[in-house]
């Protein structure tokens, strides 16, 4: 990161997920939508809830608390799905989390964004971009790019094909 | 780099090159057809201009030569011969080749090049020398004709305005008059009156316009070439006339010609209407450039044809797309007005959702066609490919098509060239005997491929069929066998058999040719096929030969399919292979002693609970339904909680995130905003038997 970004204030979205709060920077959320029903998908992990029809194109959601390692989120009226576009390779995605609530904008100076903590986060560093501190409380920033990203799918996709994982060795 | 113009050209030079081997194809089925030479010639002409134009000299230069003999042979001076057209395919193939590789220059095979200009220059100094034999005959003789040639002399009375603008296409019209007068003898007149005077002038404008009285044995085709790159931007009006017979003797015509110098002040109405007078007989005033007929012209009505051509734009297939991804969106949308709408009863929505309705249908119908195509695109390559391929094999083999007019949706169309390719191959390679085998079996010994394509509800239909040896069961399934697909006690229905040679490595060939026998081929085009969401079935006999037949979707983007719900979520099954519905109640599982077999009318049907696939954990109805469909010539049922009725859906994608996702095509968006998931029943099936299988081989080691 050079300079002339981080003196940069930048604005980001607020969300809790269980009791802790984490930011995304505003200008890769597209929209945030109230809890609708999701379409799961057959065979695949837990935290991939499924998938929901946004304006008429089908765009996957993501129980982020799952995802994160804590309990599956509990509907309330508070849950939404917080649309962001995520850049995956060269291609931009859009992609649902889901959340426990959202809670506002606020904005931030780049230097004021501590660089993250090795330990103590439970997440994994690389998701990290930094922590930042708003009303006494802190903010986990995230990269929701790298949270997404393609070795994340992977993942994913080695998950998805787990059960059929012998098949594949045997054919 | 390319530019915009360039990638234009070669995009344009690449249709005119198919068109020309179409055409070539034609012509040597009927070799005296003016018309296809006409064709011929025209696009040759075409490919030499333009590529002239943007710079492709040695396209030009190479194109040129061949351009010459082709205006002998449409003069009727030069005979089109097999070998004639095997060369100018040949340059056709080395001129698309000149076209991809003339960034590199390097890479380019001059030798063949040089080959093929010294033969086609072997022809016209063929001709000229034969000419010349000819015309020494005719100087002979005592008449004084100066135009000996074999045309008659016909005189010509031409009137070219070209519009104002033309020099913006940076043509020169003195140019195009110089071309004419090399033509024969000529008078030309200029039409200055319609220059302004010099204070209102625009020098960019041209106001001159001519009139020609041309004396030439060249045919009136020879004029229209000069004026063919701006038929669009001229008036050109060609009038034939033997009124001015007696000009026809030289003297005359020099006299004719002076006294018109003489005199001057010619008024400008004079040849005009000399020139109206004598048009009555004549061919229209304005050429149409889109005399570059498709493959398919004789198939499709003619007319038809042209207007199409002539009335088309150039879209990418990327706006389309994004068009048809709008067009679904709509229909959602206006599906949901309707729910909306009926929940109201107010007749005023009621109406104008109604009316929404409607237009979003033909819409959607009209998006869709958008996309389509005539399949006979493809069609025509595939001439080409059977004349070449029969060559190289030693066989005789004429390809017929049918149905060249059917309209599928571009990419299928696009998918599908390699399949068929490799169909063809198979059918020409194994299918049709030689000659000689093929005389002894009392055959004729030309070989037929029949390719023929039809519609049938949502579904098209292409048949590749030839008369040859057909497949030998015995043959398949001994090899099938051998490579373990199956037991030798196996019992086999005859289409199972014929599956059997779209297993992956399979061949029956004895040898291994080029053309085909490697055993990779049969089972490329199954999948490339079944990722259309076709399906193939074989027909063979050792008399008739053999026929393939692809049944594939009208389009991609809409299937129709069985709505079926289990629990809370509703799924979609693909219904061109769905054969019926039957019943599952709990008598029943517990008659068949839990296993997952159902007795229907006689036949034992294996079925796949999708519940316990899917992972579904809510509790089963008493009564549940089976779908049984069609995979790979066995039938399989589906066990659903509820049919609920056909549907036809917009596919939408499942996007990066769920690509690898077995078992789910995609997803389509419901009348309520809910979205269904696309079933795919093949791999479903074949996930299921290799998930037993593993099972089965668990237990066993326990």
């Amino acid at each position: 990161m050079d300079n002339s970004v981080l003196n940069e204030t930048k604005q980001y979205l607020t969300f809790k997920l269980t009791d802790e709060v984490f930011g995304v920077d505003v200008a890769q959320v597209r929209e945030i939508l109230d809890y609708v029903k999701i379409t799961k998908v057959p065979q695949t992990p837990e935290f991939m809830k499924g998938v929901i029809n946004l304006r008429g194109s089908v765009v996957p959601v993501v129980d982020m608390n799952l995802k994160f390692g804590m309990s599956s989120t509990e509907k309330t009226v508070n849950t939404c799905i917080v649309v962001v576009e995520v850049k995956i390779g060269d291609e931009t995605t859009v992609i649902g989390a889901l959340v426990d609530s959202v809670q506002e904008v606020f904005e931030i100076e780049s230097k004021n964004i501590e660089p993250a903590p090795k330990i103590g986060t439970r997440l994994k560093t690389e998701f990290i971009k930094g922590m930042g501190k708003h009303n006494e409380t802190f903010i986990i920033i995230l990269d929701i790019d790298k949270v997404f990203s393609s070795e994340e799918l992977n993942l994913v996709q080695n998950t998805v094909n787990a059960k059929t994982n012998e098949e594949t060795l045997i054919s | 780099m390319i530019d915009a113009h360039r990638k234009a050209f070669i995009e344009e030079a690449t249709e005119l090159l198919a068109q020309l081997e179409v055409s070539l194809l034609e012509l040597e089925n009927n070799p005296k057809d003016s018309e296809v030479i006409a064709k011929v010639f025209r696009s040759l002409h075409t490919i030499k201009g333009s590529s002239g134009m943007f710079g492709y000299d040695d396209i030009a230069m190479f194109t040129h030569d061949i351009e010459n003999v082709y205006d002998h042979v449409r003069n009727g001076e030069i005979n089109i011969t097999k070998e004639l057209i095997d060369l100018t395919l040949a340059a056709g193939d080395q001129i698309s080749f000149m076209l991809v590789k003339s960034e590199d220059a390097s890479q380019l095979d001059d030798n063949l090049t040089k080959e093929i200009l010294t033969s086609f220059r072997n022809i016209i100094a063929d001709y000229n020398s034969r000419n010349n034999k000819t015309n020494e005959i005719k100087t002979a003789k005592p008449a004084g004709h100066s135009f000996a040639a074999s045309k008659p002399v016909k005189t010509f009375l031409i009137y070219f305005q070209p519009f104002q603008d033309i020099f913006l296409s940076g043509t020169n019209p003195v140019n195009l008059i110089k071309e004419l007068k090399d033509l024969g003898d000529s008078i030309i007149l200029a039409d200055f009156n319609s220059i302004e005077s010099l204070d209102i002038i625009n020098p960019e404008d041209c106001g001159v316009s001519w009139e020609i009285i041309l004396k030439t044995n060249k045919g009136i085709d020879a004029i229209k070439d000069v004026f063919i790159f701006i038929e669009d931007q001229c008036v050109l009006k060609i009038a034939e006339t033997d009124e001015l017979k007696k000009l026809k003797d030289e003297k005359s015509f020099t006299d004719f010609k002076n006294l018109l110098f003489e005199t001057s002040k010619i008024q400008k109405t004079s040849i005009t209407e000399l020139l109206e007078k004598y048009q009555h007989n004549e061919t229209p005033a304005e050429i149409k450039i889109n005399k570059k007929e498709n493959p398919i012209s004789k198939e499709s009505p003619e007319s038809n044809r042209e207007s199409e051509t002539a009335s088309s734009i150039r879209v990418s297939s990327d706006k389309l797309d994004e068009l048809v991804n709008l067009v679904g969106e709509l229909v959602t949308v206006q599906a949901r007005l309707s729910q909306i709408a009926a929940k109201t009863n107010d007749p005023t929505i009621n109406l104008v959702s109604e009316e929404v309705e409607r237009l979003t249908w033909s819409l959607r119908e009209s998006a869709l066609n958008t996309r389509m195509l005539p399949i006979g695109t493809t069609f025509s390559k595939f001439k080409r490919l059977v004349r070449d391929l029969s060559k190289e094999l030693g066989k005789e083999v004429q390809i017929i098509t049918e149905g060249a007019e059917t309209e599928l949706d571009k990419t299928i169309i696009e998918k599908l060239n390699d399949p068929l390719v490799h169909i063809i191959r198979n059918c020409v390679d194994h299918g049709i005997e030689s000659p000689q085998i093929r005389e002894k079996a009392g055959k004729s010994k030309t070989g037929t491929v029949k390719l023929s394509a039809s519609q049938s509800g949502g579904n098209v239909l292409v048949e590749i069929s030839d008369d040859g040896a057909g497949m030998n069961k015995d043959v398949i399934k001994a090899k099938a066998v051998k490579m373990g697909l199956i037991n030798e006690k196996d019992e086999l229905s005859d289409s199972q058999i014929y599956a059997l040679v779209f297993s992956s490595g399979f061949s029956t060939a004895a040898q291994v040719t080029n053309v085909s026998g490697r055993g990779v081929g049969m089972d490329v085009v199954k999948r490339a096929i079944e990722s259309l969401r076709g399906v193939i079935e074989v027909k063979s006999s050792q008399t008739t030969g053999t026929t393939i037949t692809l049944k594939l979707p009208l389009t991609l983007a809409i299937i129709d399919g069985l709505l079926v719900r289990i629990d809370d979520d509703n799924f979609v099954l693909p219904l061109s292979t769905i054969e019926e519905c039957i019943e599952l109640n709990k008598k029943e599982i517990t008659n068949s002693h839990e296993m997952n077999v159902i007795n229907v009318r006689g036949k034992i049907i294996p079925y796949i609970n999708l519940r316990e696939r899917f992972g579904i954990t809510a509790k089963r109805p008493d009564i549940q339904q089976i779908v049984v469909a069609d995979i790979k010539g066995n039938k399989t049922g589906f066990v659903v909680d509820q049919v609920l009725g056909q549907h036809q859906t917009v596919l939408k994608s499942l996007g990066h995130f769920y690509k690898d996702v077995k078992g789910i095509s995609g997803a389509t968006i419901m009348g309520d905003g809910t979205i269904a998931l696309i079933l795919d029943i093949n791999d479903i099936t074949s996930n299921e038997e290799i998930h037993e299988r593993n099972m089965l081989e668990q237990l066993s080691i326990k």
